[in-house]
Protein backbone atom coordinates (compact mmCIF):
# COMPACT_ATOMS: atom_id res chain seq x y z
CA UNK A 1 0.00 0.00 0.00
CA UNK A 2 3.21 2.18 0.89
CA UNK A 3 4.19 2.22 -2.55
CA UNK A 4 0.99 1.81 -4.40
CA UNK A 5 -0.33 3.32 -7.19
CA UNK A 6 -1.42 6.86 -5.16
CA UNK A 7 2.11 7.22 -3.80
CA UNK A 8 4.08 6.41 -6.99
CA UNK A 9 1.91 8.40 -9.39
CA UNK A 10 1.28 11.23 -7.30
CA UNK A 11 2.05 14.65 -9.99
CA UNK A 12 4.32 17.08 -7.61
CA UNK A 13 2.45 20.02 -6.68
CA UNK A 14 3.55 23.42 -9.12
CA UNK A 15 5.15 25.36 -7.42
CA UNK A 16 3.76 29.12 -7.08
CA UNK A 17 0.34 31.00 -5.95
CA UNK A 18 -1.82 29.63 -8.80
CA UNK A 19 -1.19 25.88 -9.73
CA UNK A 20 -2.94 24.53 -12.78
CA UNK A 21 -5.44 23.10 -11.04
CA UNK A 22 -6.70 26.52 -9.10
CA UNK A 23 -6.69 28.25 -12.26
CA UNK A 24 -8.74 25.67 -14.15
CA UNK A 25 -11.30 25.33 -11.46
CA UNK A 26 -11.53 29.47 -10.92
CA UNK A 27 -11.13 29.84 -14.67
CA UNK A 28 -14.34 27.03 -15.35
CA UNK A 29 -16.46 28.60 -11.79
CA UNK A 30 -16.10 32.61 -13.32
CA UNK A 31 -17.51 30.83 -16.85
CA UNK A 32 -20.08 29.14 -15.10
CA UNK A 33 -21.15 32.52 -12.92
CA UNK A 34 -20.96 34.71 -15.94
CA UNK A 35 -22.71 32.22 -18.41
CA UNK A 36 -25.93 32.08 -15.80
CA UNK A 37 -25.74 35.26 -14.29
CA UNK A 38 -29.08 37.52 -14.86
CA UNK A 39 -27.25 40.09 -15.81
CA UNK A 40 -25.31 38.47 -18.59
CA UNK A 41 -28.34 37.86 -20.52
CA UNK A 42 -30.13 39.60 -23.11
CA UNK A 43 -32.56 42.40 -21.85
CA UNK A 44 -34.72 44.97 -23.78
CA UNK A 45 -32.85 48.69 -23.10
CA UNK A 46 -33.63 51.92 -24.21
CA UNK A 47 -32.35 51.89 -27.75
CA UNK A 48 -33.82 48.46 -28.81
CA UNK A 49 -36.38 47.39 -30.65
CA UNK A 50 -39.49 46.26 -29.60
CA UNK A 51 -39.26 42.07 -30.01
CA UNK A 52 -42.36 41.17 -32.77
CA UNK A 53 -44.86 40.13 -30.13
CA UNK A 54 -46.72 37.69 -32.63
CA UNK A 55 -44.62 35.34 -32.57
CA UNK A 56 -44.54 34.75 -28.58
CA UNK A 57 -47.83 32.91 -28.28
CA UNK A 58 -49.77 35.45 -26.41
CA UNK A 59 -53.13 35.06 -25.01
CA UNK A 60 -55.64 37.70 -25.78
CA UNK A 61 -56.03 39.59 -29.01
CA UNK A 62 -53.00 41.96 -30.04
CA UNK A 63 -54.00 45.39 -31.48
CA UNK A 64 -53.94 45.06 -34.97
CA UNK A 65 -51.75 48.18 -36.10
CA UNK A 66 -48.36 48.82 -33.78
CA UNK A 67 -46.61 50.20 -36.38
CA UNK A 68 -46.94 54.07 -36.73
CA UNK A 69 -48.10 54.83 -32.92
CA UNK A 70 -46.56 55.52 -29.83
CA UNK A 71 -47.06 52.56 -27.30
CA UNK A 72 -46.84 51.70 -23.57
CA UNK A 73 -46.53 48.27 -23.33
CA UNK A 74 -47.11 47.32 -19.14
CA UNK A 75 -45.75 43.80 -17.89
CA UNK A 76 -48.31 43.38 -15.00
CA UNK A 77 -49.65 40.53 -12.44
CA UNK A 78 -52.81 39.81 -10.83
CA UNK A 79 -50.94 39.40 -7.69
CA UNK A 80 -48.46 42.53 -7.99
CA UNK A 81 -50.17 45.13 -6.26
CA UNK A 82 -48.08 48.14 -7.49
CA UNK A 83 -49.18 46.86 -10.94
CA UNK A 84 -52.98 47.45 -9.55
CA UNK A 85 -52.12 51.03 -8.66
CA UNK A 86 -50.67 52.27 -11.78
CA UNK A 87 -53.77 50.44 -14.14
CA UNK A 88 -55.82 54.38 -13.52
CA UNK A 89 -53.00 55.84 -14.60
CA UNK A 90 -52.68 53.49 -17.66
CA UNK A 91 -56.47 53.97 -18.40
CA UNK A 92 -55.85 58.07 -17.79
CA UNK A 93 -52.91 57.30 -20.70
CA UNK A 94 -55.26 55.33 -23.47
CA UNK A 95 -58.20 58.04 -22.84
CA UNK A 96 -56.37 61.16 -23.24
CA UNK A 97 -53.76 60.35 -25.94
CA UNK A 98 -55.43 57.29 -27.70
CA UNK A 99 -56.58 59.62 -30.37
CA UNK A 100 -53.41 61.15 -31.13
CA UNK A 101 -51.50 58.13 -31.31
CA UNK A 102 -50.72 56.34 -28.29
CA UNK A 103 -51.97 52.33 -28.13
CA UNK A 104 -51.51 50.86 -24.21
CA UNK A 105 -50.93 47.54 -24.06
CA UNK A 106 -51.04 45.36 -20.78
CA UNK A 107 -48.80 42.10 -20.78
CA UNK A 108 -50.17 39.92 -17.82
CA UNK A 109 -47.17 37.31 -16.64
CA UNK A 110 -50.00 35.76 -14.64
CA UNK A 111 -49.77 31.74 -14.84
CA UNK A 112 -53.14 31.14 -13.47
CA UNK A 113 -55.72 31.89 -15.96
CA UNK A 114 -58.51 32.59 -13.41
CA UNK A 115 -56.41 35.14 -11.70
CA UNK A 116 -56.06 36.92 -14.79
CA UNK A 117 -59.31 37.15 -16.07
CA UNK A 118 -60.64 37.75 -12.38
CA UNK A 119 -58.31 40.87 -12.50
CA UNK A 120 -59.67 41.89 -15.98
CA UNK A 121 -63.02 41.54 -15.24
CA UNK A 122 -62.87 43.74 -12.05
CA UNK A 123 -60.89 46.37 -13.60
CA UNK A 124 -62.21 46.29 -16.81
CA UNK A 125 -59.07 48.35 -18.66
CA UNK A 126 -60.03 50.20 -21.48
CA UNK A 127 -56.98 49.50 -23.23
CA UNK A 128 -56.27 45.73 -24.55
CA UNK A 129 -53.95 43.01 -22.53
CA UNK A 130 -53.17 39.78 -23.21
CA UNK A 131 -51.38 36.88 -20.93
CA UNK A 132 -48.01 35.65 -21.51
CA UNK A 133 -48.78 32.29 -19.96
CA UNK A 134 -45.54 30.45 -20.51
CA UNK A 135 -43.25 33.44 -19.75
CA UNK A 136 -42.06 33.31 -23.63
CA UNK A 137 -41.99 37.12 -23.99
CA UNK A 138 -40.75 38.16 -20.58
CA UNK A 139 -38.08 36.14 -20.51
CA UNK A 140 -36.65 37.96 -23.72
CA UNK A 141 -37.25 40.89 -22.63
CA UNK A 142 -36.24 40.18 -18.95
CA UNK A 143 -38.39 42.89 -17.04
CA UNK A 144 -36.22 43.75 -14.50
CA UNK A 145 -39.58 44.24 -11.88
CA UNK A 146 -43.18 43.85 -11.46
CA UNK A 147 -44.50 46.64 -13.17
CA UNK A 148 -42.30 47.31 -15.85
CA UNK A 149 -43.43 49.49 -18.22
CA UNK A 150 -41.77 49.72 -21.56
CA UNK A 151 -42.65 53.51 -23.85
CA UNK A 152 -41.46 52.63 -27.62
CA UNK A 153 -42.06 55.47 -30.23
CA UNK A 154 -43.30 55.34 -33.23
CA UNK A 155 -40.26 53.41 -35.32
CA UNK A 156 -40.79 50.54 -32.67
CA UNK A 157 -37.81 51.64 -30.63
CA UNK A 158 -37.66 51.62 -26.91
CA UNK A 159 -37.42 55.00 -25.62
CA UNK A 160 -38.01 54.92 -22.08
CA UNK A 161 -38.16 52.17 -19.15
CA UNK A 162 -40.13 52.39 -15.67
CA UNK A 163 -39.02 49.64 -13.31
CA UNK A 164 -41.91 49.42 -11.19
CA UNK A 165 -44.82 51.85 -10.30
CA UNK A 166 -43.99 54.98 -8.18
CA UNK A 167 -47.70 56.43 -7.86
CA UNK A 168 -48.06 60.66 -9.07
CA UNK A 169 -44.10 60.47 -9.90
CA UNK A 170 -44.54 57.70 -12.61
CA UNK A 171 -47.59 59.05 -13.17
CA UNK A 172 -46.37 62.43 -14.66
CA UNK A 173 -43.11 61.04 -16.19
CA UNK A 174 -45.77 58.92 -18.39
CA UNK A 175 -47.78 61.97 -19.51
CA UNK A 176 -44.48 63.51 -20.20
CA UNK A 177 -42.69 61.34 -22.59
CA UNK A 178 -46.35 60.12 -24.14
CA UNK A 179 -47.07 63.38 -24.69
CA UNK A 180 -43.05 64.27 -26.04
CA UNK A 181 -43.07 60.96 -28.33
CA UNK A 182 -46.82 61.75 -29.76
CA UNK A 183 -45.11 65.38 -30.75
CA UNK A 184 -42.09 63.71 -32.73
CA UNK A 185 -42.34 63.44 -36.51
CA UNK A 186 -43.83 60.55 -37.77
CA UNK B 1 -3.48 -3.86 -13.96
CA UNK B 2 -6.04 -2.46 -16.17
CA UNK B 3 -8.04 -0.47 -13.11
CA UNK B 4 -4.53 0.42 -12.18
CA UNK B 5 -3.84 1.88 -15.46
CA UNK B 6 -7.29 3.81 -15.45
CA UNK B 7 -6.55 5.22 -12.23
CA UNK B 8 -3.02 6.34 -12.73
CA UNK B 9 -4.70 7.91 -15.94
CA UNK B 10 -7.05 10.22 -14.08
CA UNK B 11 -4.40 10.43 -11.64
CA UNK B 12 -2.18 12.05 -14.32
CA UNK B 13 -3.98 13.62 -16.86
CA UNK B 14 -7.23 15.58 -14.29
CA UNK B 15 -5.99 15.31 -10.91
CA UNK B 16 -8.42 13.78 -8.05
CA UNK B 17 -8.99 17.61 -6.81
CA UNK B 18 -9.15 19.27 -9.93
CA UNK B 19 -12.31 17.12 -11.01
CA UNK B 20 -13.22 17.41 -7.07
CA UNK B 21 -13.40 21.43 -7.90
CA UNK B 22 -15.13 21.33 -11.03
CA UNK B 23 -17.86 18.93 -9.39
CA UNK B 24 -17.99 21.97 -7.04
CA UNK B 25 -17.74 24.99 -9.65
CA UNK B 26 -21.01 23.07 -11.58
CA UNK B 27 -23.00 22.31 -8.60
CA UNK B 28 -22.12 26.31 -7.50
CA UNK B 29 -23.47 27.43 -10.76
CA UNK B 30 -26.69 25.80 -10.74
CA UNK B 31 -28.38 28.21 -8.39
CA UNK B 32 -30.38 30.56 -9.29
CA UNK B 33 -32.69 33.42 -8.44
CA UNK B 34 -36.45 33.66 -8.70
CA UNK B 35 -37.55 36.42 -11.68
CA UNK B 36 -39.34 39.10 -10.82
CA UNK B 37 -42.67 37.68 -12.80
CA UNK B 38 -42.08 34.43 -11.19
CA UNK B 39 -43.28 35.60 -7.72
CA UNK B 40 -46.68 34.87 -7.91
CA UNK B 41 -46.31 31.85 -5.01
CA UNK B 42 -43.90 33.88 -2.64
CA UNK B 43 -47.10 36.64 -2.97
CA UNK B 44 -49.32 34.15 -0.79
CA UNK B 45 -51.51 34.57 2.09
CA UNK B 46 -49.04 31.97 3.59
CA UNK B 47 -45.94 33.65 2.51
CA UNK B 48 -46.84 36.48 4.86
CA UNK B 49 -44.79 36.66 7.92
CA UNK B 50 -48.33 38.24 9.42
CA UNK B 51 -50.44 34.94 8.65
CA UNK B 52 -51.11 33.44 11.99
CA UNK B 53 -52.02 35.95 14.75
CA UNK B 54 -50.92 33.75 17.98
CA UNK B 55 -47.66 32.73 16.30
CA UNK B 56 -46.73 35.76 16.01
CA UNK B 57 -47.39 36.66 19.28
CA UNK B 58 -45.66 33.76 21.00
CA UNK B 59 -42.87 35.12 19.07
CA UNK B 60 -43.11 38.55 20.07
CA UNK B 61 -43.07 37.49 23.39
CA UNK B 62 -40.35 35.06 23.07
CA UNK B 63 -38.04 37.67 22.04
CA UNK B 64 -39.40 40.42 24.52
CA UNK B 65 -38.15 37.64 27.28
CA UNK B 66 -34.96 37.35 25.79
CA UNK B 67 -34.19 40.62 24.26
CA UNK B 68 -36.45 42.91 26.85
CA UNK B 69 -37.37 45.23 23.66
CA UNK B 70 -40.74 44.24 21.73
CA UNK B 71 -41.85 45.61 18.53
CA UNK B 72 -40.83 47.25 15.03
CA UNK B 73 -41.00 43.62 13.38
CA UNK B 74 -44.11 44.70 11.12
CA UNK B 75 -43.27 43.93 7.36
CA UNK B 76 -45.90 45.45 5.28
CA UNK B 77 -47.23 42.83 2.37
CA UNK B 78 -45.84 39.40 1.12
CA UNK B 79 -42.56 38.10 -1.15
CA UNK B 80 -43.54 39.90 -4.40
CA UNK B 81 -40.95 42.38 -4.60
CA UNK B 82 -42.50 44.66 -6.37
CA UNK B 83 -41.05 48.16 -6.78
Amino acid sequence: MMNGVGSTLRVPSRPGLFPRWRLAAGLALAAGLALTSPLARAQLKVGDPLPALSQYALEGNLPSVLGGRVVVLDFWASWCGPCKASFPTLVALQNDFGAAGLTVLGVSVDESRAAYEGFVRKHAPVFPTVRDAEHRLVKVVRAPKMPTTYVIDRHGVVRHIHEGYHGDTSAKLLREQVSALLAEKP
Amino acid sequence: MGRRSFRSCLTVRFGLRSMALAALAISGVGCSGVQPWERATLTTYAMRPDRDPLAGAMGEHIYFSRESSAGGRGVGGSGCGCN
